[in-house]
């Protein structure tokens, strides 16, 4: 059985999935930081698997794409885990569902 | 992809990105989970290679498994044993069915379109058709990147230095 | 004879009061007429607008003399120039333009001549006034609106004129705006009228959405022959009805008229005479050959000024305000002349016009001069005036017989004209008119006899006039007016008004006891009917001279004057027993038949604050803030119950995210399956 673009994009669908999952149950600030990294590989996966199979043979736009993707993905970390830092140095916790200041 | 080295490559590399995924999520230990995480993004990094993006994957190795994964740990290690914890919060239930709705949503999405799929091989290689790429038509969000990368580092640099130190 | 007038003299005699407002109002604005005292030259300078407006309409009267022989020239028919295009709008095309024909020129004669004369007599009555300026600018405005009502070619046209006059009365019935009685009446004039005005304004859209015709003389081709629809003929002439019986004051819209003494005695006069009031008479008559082809519209005419001219004559009688005696009278003599529209007697309707032009202006002139007198109106401090203002005497007398029809004075031939043409077509009306004629005589000889004959009873002093517990609440309200000359007021004995005053007084009695003459061989019927359409001048009534009725008439006359004399200067019958003869008479008259408590309390009250206003009330407080103030609680309750998902919690508002595209996703799909 040949492996055709729908294996790539239900393999990004999953990845998606759990890094979602994680993103959105996962107590720790880490660990919603890497749901959010494993979202992004999805989506590379997907750019990648796209621009092999869809796009013109000289076309390598999806590449591009991820490398910004990438680039952008390691700003973020930086920012976020600063933030994480941050978050733990004035409250004493990195758990998500403490940091509720913006509650109602 | 005919030939079945490919095929068996896709199907190990996808068994280890996913097994090491569901693996982050399931173990407690967020030391491990990143580790585990490392190897799910060298998976990717895998699946790349099966695309003929070398150039990406090389990137992925690089960046992900190198820099962010090591920026990860440090985050697990600069904070307390007690908050390496990776459980779930009261939103576990209602996060799986709706992460279960949107897995199924995007499956459904990508299987039931009918793809214009172009039929011809993987790229000889991309390094340089990226490289002029940057540098030609895409200079621009290039140089944006270059400014949001310094942007991010002043950031996180001004974010967590500790406060009323600059004078001294 | 002179050449057929050209069109630019016509805009001309529209236009010089006009300019003459202009002037002024800039001069004013400017600063240049403010009031001075001292050497003969600033005297004279301060009475600069008065000299103008003088001017403007001596000039309008003499160009409108020009256009009376030029209409003389023609038989009375119409000289028509071509209409100017003003407004385009899809299919509404209107014009502006000008029409001379032998009603209008008549109405212009009088007009301009009774307008100026009335500027002349101001010039003494108004003198020192702190408004005079003001005063002037309106006396102009009023009378260069009448102009353009008498000459406008297009309804739309006449209807602009025709609220020109509503605004300047109000302008004018208000002109002592700092009396809370002045306010009242000029409010009441001005909203009065324009229930009236819903009705033209009415007729107006009907007949252009039915006829697509706004020209007069189209209008009056299309009925005349016969083109449009006798229900839509028989609508729009009520709905010119309308307007004409609150412009002239007809039953059951009179009640402004009376209130309407509140402005200057020379305003009164002109309001009276030869603008305002009689707007409605020269709407109806212009609009005849609409009228007289529809019975009903007709008929409406007919009663209503029948109706009209008996009560408000016996109305007059009971008034004890000089100037409301008087406002009465004129609602009772316009009654007289819708009356004579509606027996189809145009010719005679439109000459008791114009000599009540010219007699009812002398009477408010001469009310005025004794007004500058006694200082006051109430006929009960007056009497004995004969003594001392023999001139003004003379010719009030002369005014009051000829509107009770004296021969040979203008009011016999016209009101004799009337009776005739009457007898001829309906003979019902014959005997309300007589009755009428009787009513007119008596309150006439009430009027003389109580301000000049017996005793003088002392006028009123300056501004101490306490309000006497009148039932009708007449005096209460005119205490104000005792101020009114204040200077002059109050001294031992009055004393003749100044020759200003007294010129337009001996014009107006000359001509009111003259112009009766000029219809005596029925020339001026004949101008006044020239230009009706042809296919109408069957249904114009024509009644021959008959001697009986006139000498009846007069008789009826003399005879009421005779019960006056008898009652007010004898004392052979005394007033108090007829009255207490009379009681449930004379109280239902004190109240002016409860028609103003009928408007006050029933339909002001009662249907309109109570009803309509309650209800409105009720619909804006329950359903409109209702509405408002639910959408407010709704959304205070609502977001007392949402913010709770306002978790702060940023993966609660992450999965938010991701059902919004789950839900999208989903709806594309079932969108396009």
């Amino acid at each position: 059985m040949a492996i055709e673009l729908e294996h790539y994009l239900a393999l990004g669908a999953l990845l998606f999935a759990i890094g979602l999952y994680m993103a959105l149950a996962k107590r720790n600030f880490v660990g919603v930081l890497m749901g959010i990294e494993l979202m992004f590989n999805a989506v590379n996966l997907t750019f990648i698997a796209f621009s092999r199979f869809v796009s013109p043979a000289t076309d390598v736009t999806g590449h591009v794409f991820v490398v910004f993707v990438i680039t952008v993905a390691a700003a973020e970390a930086a920012v976020a885990l600063a933030l994480a830092m941050l978050v733990y140095r004035n409250r004493e916790t990195i758990d998500v569902d403490r940091m509720d200041l913006l509650k109602w | 992809m005919e030939d079945t080295g490919s095929i068996v490559a896709f199907w190990l590399l996808a068994a280890l990105t996913l097994g090491s995924a569901l693996a982050v999520v399931v173990i407690r230990d967020l030391i491990r989970a990143v580790v585990l995480l490392i190897t799910s993004f060298l998976g990717v990094a895998g699946l790349y290679i099966t695309l003929s993006a070398d150039f990406v994957a090389v990137v992925q190795v690089l960046i992900y498994v190198g820099a962010i994964s090591v920026l990860l740990l440090f985050a697990v290690m600069l904070t307390p044993r007690a908050s390496r914890d990776n459980a779930e919060t009261f939103f576990q239930i209602p996060a799986i069915l709706l992460t279960g709705l949107v897995a199924f949503t995007i499956s459904l999405v990508s299987l039931d379109t009918d793809w214009t799929v172009v039929e011809r091989g993987g790229f000889e290689e991309t390094a340089s058709a990226i490289g002029e790429s940057l540098l030609d038509k895409y200079v621009l969000p290039f140089e944006m990147a270059a400014v949001l990368l310094l942007v991010a580092m002043l950031g996180a640099i001004v974010l967590v230095h500790p406060e009323g130190t600059e004078e001294e | 004879m002179l050449n057929q007038i050209p069109e630019g003299v016509v805009w001309a005699i529209l236009f010089l009061p006009f300019g003459s407002f202009a002037v002024i109002s800039l001069a004013a604005l400017l600063g240049l007429t403010r009031p001075s005292t001292g050497s003969g030259r600033a005297v004279w300078r301060a009475r600069l607008s008065g000299y103008l407006t003088m001017a403007a309409i001596a000039a309008s009267f003499l160009l409108s003399l020009w256009a009376l022989d030029s209409v003389l020239q023609e038989d009375g028919a119409r000289i028509g120039f071509d209409a100017h295009e003003w407004v385009v709008v899809g299919p509404l095309r209107v014009d502006i333009g000008v029409t001379v024909d032998g009603l209008a020129a008549i109405m212009l004669i009088v007009v301009t001549s009774v307008s100026l004369l009335v500027q002349f007599y101001s010039q003494g009555y108004m003198r020192g006034d702190p408004g005079y300026n003001r005063y002037y600018a309106f006396m102009s405005l009023f009378t260069g609106s009448m102009l353009g009502l008498v000459l406008a070619s297009n309804i739309l046209q006449l209807f602009v004129f025709w609220e020109l006059v509503g605004l300047c009365s109000y302008l004018l019935i208000g002109f002592w705006f700092y009396r809370d009685s002045a306010r009242r009446a000029a409010t009441k004039a001005f909203v009065v009228t324009r229930i009236g005005d819903v009705g033209f304004l009415l007729a107006i859209l009907l007949i252009w959405t039915r006829t697509d015709q706004l020209d007069i003389g189209q209008i009056q081709h299309l009925a005349a022959t016969g083109m449009i629809g006798s229900s839509v003929i028989t609508l729009f002439a009520l709905g010119l009805f309308a307007g004409a019986a609150g412009k002239s004051a007809q039953f059951p819209l009179h009640v402004w008229l009376p209130d309407a003494m509140e402005g200057p005695t020379p305003v009164s006069a002109l309001i009276h005479a030869a603008t305002m009031v009689v707007a409605g008479v020269y709407l109806v008559a212009r609009f005849f050959p609409v009228f007289i082809v529809s019975e009903e519209a007709i008929n409406a005419v007919v009663v209503v000024g029948a109706i009209t001219a008996i009560m408000a004559a016996s109305l007059a009688i009971v008034a004890t305000d000089i100037k409301r005696v008087m406002a009465y009278s004129t609602i009772s003599q316009l009654g007289y002349m819708m009356m004579a529209l509606g027996v189809g007697a145009i010719g005679a309707a439109i000459f008791h016009l114009f000599t009540h032009a010219f007699f009812k202006a002398l009477l408010f002139l001469g009310a005025g001069s004794v007004n500058h007198a006694t200082g006051t109106f109430d006929m009960r401090k007056m009497g004995g005036l004969a003594r001392f203002m023999p001139m003004t005497f003379l010719t009030t007398t002369v005014a009051g017989l000829a509107l009770v029809g004296v021969f040979p004075l203008a009011g016999f031939w016209s009101k004799d004209e009337i009776l005739i043409e009457a007898w001829a077509e309906k003979p019902l009306i014959f005997w309300t008119a007589l009755a009428g004629v009787f009513l007119t005589a008596v309150y006439v000889g009430r009027m003389l006899f109580l301000t000049f004959g017996g005793e003088y009873k002392g006028g009123e002093a300056p501004a101490t006039g306490s309000p006497s517990p009148d039932s009708s609440g007449e005096s209460a309200k005119r205490t104000g007016q005792a101020s009114e000359q204040g200077a002059e007021a109050g001294q031992a004995k009055p004393h003749e008004s100044p020759w200003v005053m007294l010129l337009p007084l001996v014009v107006l009695a000359t001509l009111a006891a003259t112009v009766g003459f000029v219809n005596i061989t029925g020339g001026m019927s004949d101008i006044l009917e020239g230009w009706l359409p042809e296919e109408t001048h069957e249904l114009v009534a024509a009644g021959e001279f008959v001697l009986w009725i006139s000498v009846v008439s007069v008789a009826v006359g003399l005879a009421g004057l005779g019960l006056a004399w008898a009652i007010y200067s004898r004392k052979v019958i005394r007033a108090e027993e007829v009255s207490a003869a009379l009681e449930p008479l004379q109280v239902l008259l004190d109240r002016k038949y409860y028609l103003d408590e009928l408007y006050e309390t029933v339909i002001l009250k009662g249907v309109i604050m109570r009803g309509a206003a309650a209800a409105l009330h009720a619909w804006d407080r329950y359903v409109i803030d209702g509405v408002v103030n639910g959408l407010a609680s709704l959304m205070r309750l609502s977001s007392e119950k949402f913010r709770l998902a306002q978790a702060g919690q940023a993966q609660i508002y992450g999965a938010a995210i991701f059902i919004g595209v789950v839900a999208m996703i989903a709806g594309v799909l079932i969108a396009n399956p």
